[in-house]
């Protein structure tokens, strides 16, 4: 293949003596730490102050600054019962949104990215022609927006596709009622957000799969082994670190979505995620400063242990993804 | 205890469809490799790349398409009506906002994020210990943009000056003397800075980690050689730390562009797009799904295609030239 695909954004290895090294050595300045260590405490006093105010009973949240809980502490778990539980404020709870987002986010982390490796062995290691100029279109999809696809994709799902009489994509709607076999099920948004994730997806595991030697590859072709053979044996075990990064991402970009989820879930408990549900209460009882910050640190305590716990993933992921769309 | 059950088969949904995905999958490898001699590497073509190409067929070709003719249809998708759409969305009364307002936050919230995120990467290369504070930077970039709503929602919450302030904005301005602070949401035109303030809380830590690892990635012999110079400090920062990075600042500046052209969540949960500060994104989504104007949302989208278009080409054209330089 003579694309030369750009990567993305390069990575680079610690370096003994790097400009920050030097600089480091030459300009150690404690006006340097002083900032940083005051743009730190101004970037996390927004989230501290959504955890203080979740844990403060109703009355002082709704009252005063959770600033003034340091002087006067009451704190109390009764928000978080009442928001997972449901209560007489908010009928039924954030929990089944909650189960929904897992529900949505795992298959919606794996499928594209075990479709993407698929596709980026196929476009890296089985000659054929028309595979350079296949990847070039994949690789130029990227800036479709979402928005373009999202009114005709639910009138597909809802009302099927045909040219003409040749039916492209069936009418799913049951015989006698107006609603398709997909409503009210995580169907839709599995298959929307593996669709939008794919030209990034291949695109970035092509770059990594063509980098894997070729000597393995002839030899395991020379013994007699298929490509499927090579993919599952060969390509899927040495692939794993990338697809680990990317399925990180992307888990975080489907549990962090709300447009694909309005658009296809609506904002039924069956299916709608913990984002659309946060949304819709937001307006709804806004008022409510400890149910809602309650909510929103339950909806986003799940990416922040994702975040914490897989930085290292998460940054690489990230470097190498920076221009998803 | 019935909601854990009811929520654990939720979960179990999902896992079991991965399974059924992968179990298909593993039944086509099976059958695939059956196939002998000349049907081998066709067959091989089929299944691995079949998927992916009927996939983003149904969910970005033919919708693109079909968008785009939508675009010139009535808001029924009946009649073809020509540039109309487009002529609504550039000369209606009122829709100037949204318009004006796209502009802005295309020019302000990536320059802010990346100066900032410039400014914070410059300064981390200078400290010893810096990973607790690029941690906690960069922490904001895993929270959604409805859970970063919520929690500056809760910043420039507004209560009358004569009680006690419940929003941290208003207290901090009454701390310094100003006793009547307006209610910030409500406070046209600069309601719209802050909600930038969000997407430029968010952004920041990408572009500090990004310009980092530029920055990082300098060779040191490039930089010893300007210090052999006599170049330090500013010189250094303006004549070999800026122009080694060129290219990730515009990578960073128009990815971050890209994102705030799409911006939608965060006018959606702060003030669903009312009190003057309307997006494109989001008046897209509210005349497709809430008025249900199929043509306006279409052209709607088809504005949004052609404005990320020339941000995409010049940011991969960019990363080329990068590459090509290295």
């Amino acid at each position: 293949m003579s694309v030369e695909a750009p990567e993305i954004i390069p990575i680079p290895e610690p370096e003994e003596e790097s400009i920050a090294a030097a600089a480091r050595r030459k300009l150690s300045s404690p006006w340097a730490s002083g900032l940083v260590i005051l743009i730190t405490i101004l970037w996390t006093i927004p989230t501290f102050g959504l955890l203080v105010t979740s844990l403060r009973p109703k009355d002082q949240a709704q009252s005063s600054g959770w600033w003034t809980a340091f002087t006067d502490p009451v704190f109390t778990l009764t928000n978080y019962a009442e928001v997972l539980t449901g209560g007489a404020t908010i009928p039924g709870g954030i929990t089944p949104y909650f189960f929904n987002s897992f529900a949505i986010a795992l298959p919606a982390a794996i499928f594209p990215l075990v479709i993407a490796t698929m596709a980026a062995y196929a476009l890296a290691w089985i000659p054929f022609k028309g595979a350079t100029t296949i990847f070039f279109f994949i690789f130029a999809l990227q800036v479709i927006p979402l928005q373009m696809s999202l009114l005709p994709l639910l009138q597909m799902f809802n009302l099927g596709w045909s040219i003409g009489p040749i039916p492209i994509f069936p009418d799913l709607n049951q015989a006698g009622s107006n609603q398709s076999i997909f409503y009210g099920t995580y169907v839709p948004l599995w298959i929307a957000h593996t669709m939008f994730a794919l030209p990034l997806a291949i695109f970035l595991l092509h770059n990594f799969v063509r980098q894997l030697p070729r000597e393995l590859f002839e030899a395991a072709r020379v013994d007699g082994a298929s490509h499927f053979l090579i993919f599952r044996k060969l390509v899927l075990p040495l692939t794993v670190p990338a697809i680990a990064s990317f399925a990180i991402f992307q888990f975080l970009w489907v549990w962090n979505d709300l447009l694909v989820a309005l658009t296809f879930a609506g904002g039924t408990p069956d299916v709608a995620p913990i984002t659309a549900y946060l949304a819709n209460i937001k307006g709804t009882y806004g008022a409510q400063l400890h149910l809602i910050t309650a909510g929103a640190f339950i909806a986003i305590v799940v990416p922040l242990i994702v975040f914490f716990s897989l930085q290292r993933f998460f940054v690489r992921g990230l470097l190498a993804g920076s221009v998803k769309g | 205890m019935e909601e854990l059950t009811a929520g654990l088969t939720k979960v179990g949904t999902g896992v079991a469809a991965v399974a059924i995905v992968l179990g298909l999958l593993l039944l086509i490898f099976f059958i695939g490799a059956r196939a002998k001699g000349r049907l081998q590497t066709p067959m091989a073509i089929v299944v691995f790349l079949g998927p992916a190409i009927l996939l983003l067929a149904y969910g970005l070709i033919v919708p693109a398409f079909r968008t785009t003719a939508g675009s010139f249809q009535d808001a029924g998708g009946n009649d073809w009506v020509g540039l109309a759409n487009y002529g609504w969305i550039f000369t209606a009364p009122g829709n100037s906002t949204f318009l004006i307002n796209t502009v802005l936050w295309l020019i302000i919230a990536p320059v802010l994020s990346t100066a900032l995120g410039l400014t914070l990467a410059l300064l981390l290369d200078r400290m010893r210990r810096e990973s607790i504070s690029k941690s906690l930077i960069f922490m904001p970039m895993a929270i959604s943009f409805v859970g970063a709503g919520i929690i500056w929602g809760l910043i420039y919450e507004y209560r009358d000056p004569s009680k006690q302030q419940v929003g941290l904005l208003s207290q901090v301005v009454m701390w310094l003397g100003i006793e009547d602070p307006p209610n910030w949401i409500l406070w046209q035109p600069f309601n719209n800075f802050l909600l930038m303030i969000i997407m430029i809380w968010i952004q920041v830590g990408f572009a500090m980690v990004v310009l980092s690892a530029a920055i990082k990635a300098i060779p040191s012999d490039v930089v010893e050689a300007a210090e052999l110079d006599g170049a330090t400090g500013y010189r250094l920062f303006s004549k070999v730390t800026i122009p080694m990075i060129r290219g990730t600042l515009i990578v960073v500046l128009t990815t971050i562009m890209i994102a705030v052209l799409k911006i939608f969540d965060i006018v959606r949960t702060m003030t669903n797009g009312n009190f003057g500060t309307q997006v494109v994104a989001n008046e897209m989504y509210a005349q497709a799904f809430v008025a249900f104007d199929v043509g306006r949302g279409s052209a709607l989208a088809v504005v949004l295609f052609l404005a990320v278009i020339p941000l995409i080409v010049y940011n991969v054209v960019q990363l080329r030239k990068e590459r090509t330089i290295r």
